[in-house]
This record gives C-alpha cells, structure tokens and sequence, in this order.
C-alpha cells in the first residue's frame, strides 16, 4: 500500500522546471522552481493557501506564463508558440477544483469535444472511448444527461473522465476534492487512486495526506512560492524537517 | 395505510384552502378589508375605462363612412382605415401592384417564423435565408440583375466557411468540395478584378421593375429591421469579442467604433448616411437612399447588440475559458464551441429587448424621407377629405407594431425555456 521505494532515476524525465520564477505584478508567486518529474511518477503538491502550488502546475500548461526559467514538457519547450502550447496541451489532461464542465453540452459532448474537435476523431469512436471511460468512472448511466443534474463528485469524475478521453500522458490535478462534500471525496479519490496504479504521470496539488500516503512517489512541500521540502511520503510525514513543513502538517493532522 | 412501513411518516395532503376559483379569489384578492376595497376599486376603473373604450371604438364607430365629415360627432371613424389601409401597408407601391409587397411580406414573415425554430439552426438556415430573400427582392424590386461578382464572393464565403467549420469532421470528399468553391471564387474574383472575366449579369425581370423610393409601408419596416439585425446580429458578435481581445489595436478599434455610435443619436447617423455620404462620394456613384438607411441600422444596431453579448462574455466563469483552453481548443473552437453557446443564453432576454427597441426605431428613418409604416401611416392623414382623426390611425399603426413585438417578447420566453431545457437542475 505504501509508497514503494522504487527506483525511478532510470526513467526518463517528461517535465523539467528549471529556475522558474512568475510575479503577479509585484507579488513574486514562484521564486526558482527546480523539478523534475519521471515518466509514471506521481507527485503530491501540498502547502498552506497562497504558496503558488496551483499557479506552480498552472504554468505548466500554460493556464499561467511564467517569466523566468524554462518550463520543459515532453521534449517540447513553452514559449509563446502557439503550436508548442496547443502540442502540449494535447499531452496533458487537467481536473479542477470546481469540475469545470461544460454546462450546456450532455457529459457525452463534454467527453467527445476534444477528440473531436481537437483530435479529430470520428465521431462514433469518440463515444465509444466516452463511454469506456464513463465506466471506468463508474457513471455510464449518466451519459445523456446535463452537468446540472449530477451531484459534485460525479460531476469530478466526469471531469476526469473528460481529461483522459485525450488519452493524456500527464494529468495535473488542481485540489480535485476542495469543492465536495464529505460524502463525496472517496469515491473521487478512488477514481484517482485507480489512475494511479495503471501509471499515469500525477501531479496532484491536494491535502488529501491518505491519498499521498497510498500512492505518492513524492511529497513537496511548498510556501511563499517556494519549494521548502521534498521527499517519499513515508519520509516527508515521519520526518519532517524544515519547521514550517512541520507547522503546516501539525496543523492538517492534527486530529 | 395500515400497513405502512415502521419508521416511514404519513404523508400529509396540502392544505386545500387555497385551491379552486372561489379559494384563489379570496387568497389573492379579497384576503383583507384593504384588499378587498383596492380590489373593487380598481375593477370598477377598469369597467369604466373598457366602457368608454368600447363606446367610442365599437358601439358609435363608423365603419363605412365615405368621407370624414361624414363621420364628424360620433365615435371612431374605422372608415378612414377602410379607406386608407392599403396606402399605410404599402405606400406609394404602384397600386395595381400591390400583391407584391403583399407576398414580400408573406414570404419575409414564414422565413422568420421558419428560422425560429431551433431544429432548423443548421445549414436549412442558409437555404431559408437564402429563398426567403430572393423571394422577397424579387417581388418588390420586380427584377434582380445579379452580378457575376457576388455569385463568385458567395462561393469564396461559403467555401471558407465550410473548410474552417468542417476541417477534420467532413470526409474527404466534401472537403474537397469546399475547397473547390473557395478556389473558384478567389480565383475567379481575381480574374473579375483585374478585367479578365466579363462584367456578366444574371438578370431575372419577370416583372416591372420598381425602384426603391417607392417602397413605403409594411414591407419596408420589416426589411429594415430584419436585415438590420441579421446583419448587427454577427457584427455585434465580433465588435463584442474584439473589445476583449488582447490586441490592442483590434480592441482600441472595437471600443471606439462602440463608443462612437454609441454616443450619437441614430437620427444623426440616418441623416449622415442620407445627406452627407453622398458629398464624399465621387460625382455619378449613387448608393441607393434605401441602402444607406439599411447600412446606418445595421451599423448602429451592431454598437448596441456588442454590448449586450459582452455582458454574456463576462458573465461566464473564468474556469469554462480555462477548461477549454486546458483541453487544447484552438481560439475560433473555444468561442464557438464553448463560449458563445452559453454567452447567447445568458443575453437572451436583453438581446430581444434590443431587437424590439430596434424594430420600433427604423421607424425614425421617416426624417431622410423613406416612407415606412408609420411614416405611410403619417401621410395617410394628410388627406383633407380625412382631416382630424389622427387618433384612429396612430391606435392602428400602435397596435400593428404591438403584434410585432409582443410576437417576439413571447419568443424570447420560449427560447429561454427551449435553450435551458435539461441544463437546469
């Protein structure tokens, strides 16, 4: 169950951030980022309100520009190319904190729009892949009705289900379960988890701790736009040792 | 009911006080002294005022009356409307002629009632449009001599269209297809240019021709505002999206062009259009009166219609740009596939606010001198043997256009409930 001590420096890199800094006009949001994520490692991102964790994996679609640094992301270097950050874009899948789906199109249409119109997929195989995917979500009953009419966690899952349908190499996941209700986080997370083991490259900004703890290959830690500290969950929870990483988790666990 | 479930409670019918003709009038109109008293006031008003009415509309009316002072002492003289209803509907349209703008205004009236309709919002729109126009054209101006050049830009616009629109969902046959009209267009538009390709006409003269200083009436007023709004209706979409653009150069001409228009009253525009534009065109061109007056709606209209579909643009939430961006959409995907959709909904109601507004305004072209509904209606009492009932016809003209705008305020209520089916928890 726990994070697996595997050994991942073999495996190549798909998104390398090197001395990336970003300023909101004068608020300095992301002060020399370093990272480098492996092909099928999955990274949680934690840290306290206004630490530039969102805006962090924001940027590497390029939701956010950044200005220094340079952001790497399957071979393909952002710029201000239009085609790099659409051939990026195409690369990797992202689920927000507030589901984001289209409200005015069936959750099928919200899941065949980027295949079709993107990928220029055929239509019919575009559903086929949908509805695969749907019941992978668990959801396929839901395919003709409207965003609306759903409950927040499968509204989510649908998201997710909208992500992969692009058949994504990375997934950014942008604190998928601050919007729901109790109720509702498992069977989310459980989605999560799933994609996890089939191994997907994750990117996870969250302060789900079990969910970091069941499938994280690493936790980082960040605060005032910086990366504090970084380590394997068992380490990073057990040990930490910057003290405002052990402020912070003193205060989300301290039940 | 008696064997109910342990633990499910009873469920309690409501109370039924309320219910029924005599529970409603109590709750609603008699449900106080106070009440009550407003209620029987204000009835006994509006019996008195109908009373009034229908004595002087209905019961003392002169319906047959041959000139006015026939009528003189009594109550509405409807003669006069008998009398003059075919010079308000159609003006100074030869009289013999009449059936054509009759037709005209038939065959405009079934392609809005047709294109209403949200099953035909595909390409059966082009072909209604299409139809309905020439139709209509040919009718009032009896004879179409269409050059060889809009026949060549018609193909470019639709070649273009359906290769931007259907790229990558079209097989490749119709793709093709539409490649060759574009070509053919450009091809044939250059040619046309620099004087290789006749100056070919394709004239349709099944009739007499007449010109359009002669159109006048119903015909004329529903030209003005459809083709106005149709035409302000996709202006007004790009001036909208263009004002949030974020070149600066496409926004900074956006807003001035909204700004501008915005900032003078359409009667000073019309008279631009009528009295000024022609001191800058070089002598001998001629742009027809009725054209200018049509261009001046559409320009106005469009400055007007921008702003109300940005209140929709930033009444949607940041995460719906932010998702189709994330999925990869191009621009033109994203604001046609997600953006505008949900933007129109939202503007609907202040969108046929702006329509009505605009229906009644082209009315205000009777100050350069084109004769439309309530202007014809104007001169009908002009007439000395019909002096003195202005009342009759301003009441008639009135409610002609009620029935116009109150037609599409019903539709605006159908198409919010239509377009939000289902989207709605």
């Amino acid at each position: 169950m726990a994070a697996t001590a595997r050994d991942l420096s073999n495996v190549a890199s798909v998104i390398q951030l090197k001395g990336v800094n970003k300023w909101f006009g004068q608020f300095h949001v992301l002060t020399d980022i370093n990272l480098d994520v492996r092909e099928g490692e999955k990274i949680v991102v934690c840290g306290p309100s206004g630490s530039g964790k969102s805006t962090l994996i924001r940027c590497i679609n390029r939701l956010e520009e950044h200005q220094q640094g340079d952001i790497v992301v399957h071979g393909v270097t952002l710029s201000n190319d239009v085609k790099n950050i659409e051939a990026i874009r195409r690369e990797v899948g992202m689920v927000f904190q507030s589901f984001n789906l289209f409200p005015h199109l069936t959750i099928l249409e919200n899941l065949t729009l980027a295949p079709i119109w993107v990928k220029k997929m055929p239509k019919k195989e575009a559903e086929e892949i949908a509805m695969a995917l749907l019941n992978r979500v668990r959801i396929p009953e839901q395919a003709l009705k409207y965003p609306g009419q759903l409950s927040g966690g499968q509204q989510q899952r649908v998201a997710i289900a909208r992500a992969l349908c692009m058949r994504p190499k990375i997934m950014l996941f942008d604190e998928p379960t601050s919007a729901l209700d109790p109720e509702m986080v498992k069977e989310v997370l459980d989605v999560m988890i799933e994609l996890a083991r089939e191994g997907m490259t994750m990117i996870c900004v969250t302060h789900e701790m079990g969910f970091a703890r069941a499938v994280a290959d690493r936790v980082i830690f960040m605060d005032r736009g910086e990366i504090v500290e970084q380590n394997e969950p068992e380490e990073f929870f057990a040990n930490p040792r910057n003290e405002r990483t052990k402020l912070f988790l003193g205060q989300i666990l301290h039940h | 009911m008696t064997d109910m479930p342990v633990g499910e409670r009873k469920q309690l019918a409501p109370p039924t006080d309320d219910s029924g003709i005599l529970g409603w009038m109590r709750k609603n109109l008699f449900s106080s002294w106070g009440n009550g008293l407003t209620t029987v006031v204000l009835l006994v008003a509006i019996v008195w005022i109908l009373n009034w009415f229908l004595e002087w509309a209905v019961f003392t009316a002169n319906f047959t009356a041959s000139t006015g002072s026939e009528c003189r002492g009594q109550g509405a003289c409807w003669a006069l409307i008998r009398e003059k209803f075919r010079y308000i509907f159609f003006g100074s349209f030869p009289y013999e002629q009449h059936w054509r703008p009759l037709f005209a205004v038939i065959a405009m009236l079934s392609m809005l009632v047709l294109s209403a309709d949200r099953r035909m919002w595909n390409w059966r729109l082009l072909v209604i449009w299409g139809v309905g126009s020439f139709v209509t054209f040919l009718l009032m101006f009896g004879q179409l001599h269409i050059p060889l050049s809009l026949f060549l830009v018609v193909a470019l616009v639709v070649g273009g269209i359906g290769m931007a629109m259907r790229q990558g969902i079209a097989r490749a046959g119709e793709m093709n297809s539409y490649r060759a009209l574009a070509a053919i267009g450009l091809v044939g538009l250059v040619l046309r240019f620099i004087g290789i390709l006749p100056a070919w006409k394709l004239s349709i003269a099944p009739l007499s021709y007449v010109e359009t200083s002669l159109w006048g009436g119903l015909p004329v007023t529903i030209i003005l505002a459809t083709y106005g709004l149709a035409f302000a209706f996709p202006y007004g979409i790009l001036l909208a999206l263009g004002r949030r653009s974020n070149l600066p150069l496409v926004k900074g001409l956006c807003v001035g062009f909204i700004e501008l228009i915005r900032g003078v009253p359409l009667i000073s525009l019309l008279i631009m259009a009528s009295v000024m534009l022609p001191l800058f065109l070089p002598s001998g061109t001629t742009i027809d009166k009725f054209l200018r007056a049509q261009v001046a709606v559409i320009l106005f209209a469009g400055a007007y219609i921008a702003e109300v579909i940005r209140g929709g643009l930033q009444s949607l939430p940041k995460g719906q740009f932010e998702a189709a961006d994330a999925m990869g959409l191009n621009y033109p995907q994203k604001t046609l596939l997600i953006i505008l959709p949900q933007a129109l909904r939202v503007v609907i109601p202040p969108l046929i606010n702006t329509f009505i507004g605009f229906f009644k305004d082209t009315s205000l072209v009777l100050i350069i001198g084109i004769f439309d509904f309530l202007n014809t209606a104007n001169q009908a009492l002009v007439d000395p043997n019909w002096a003195g009932f202005p009342g009759e016809v301003y009441l008639f003209a009135a409610f002609v256009y009620f029935v116009f705008c109150y037609s599409m305020s019903r539709y605006s209520k159908y198409l919010e409930l239509e377009l939000n089916k289902g989207t709605r928890r």
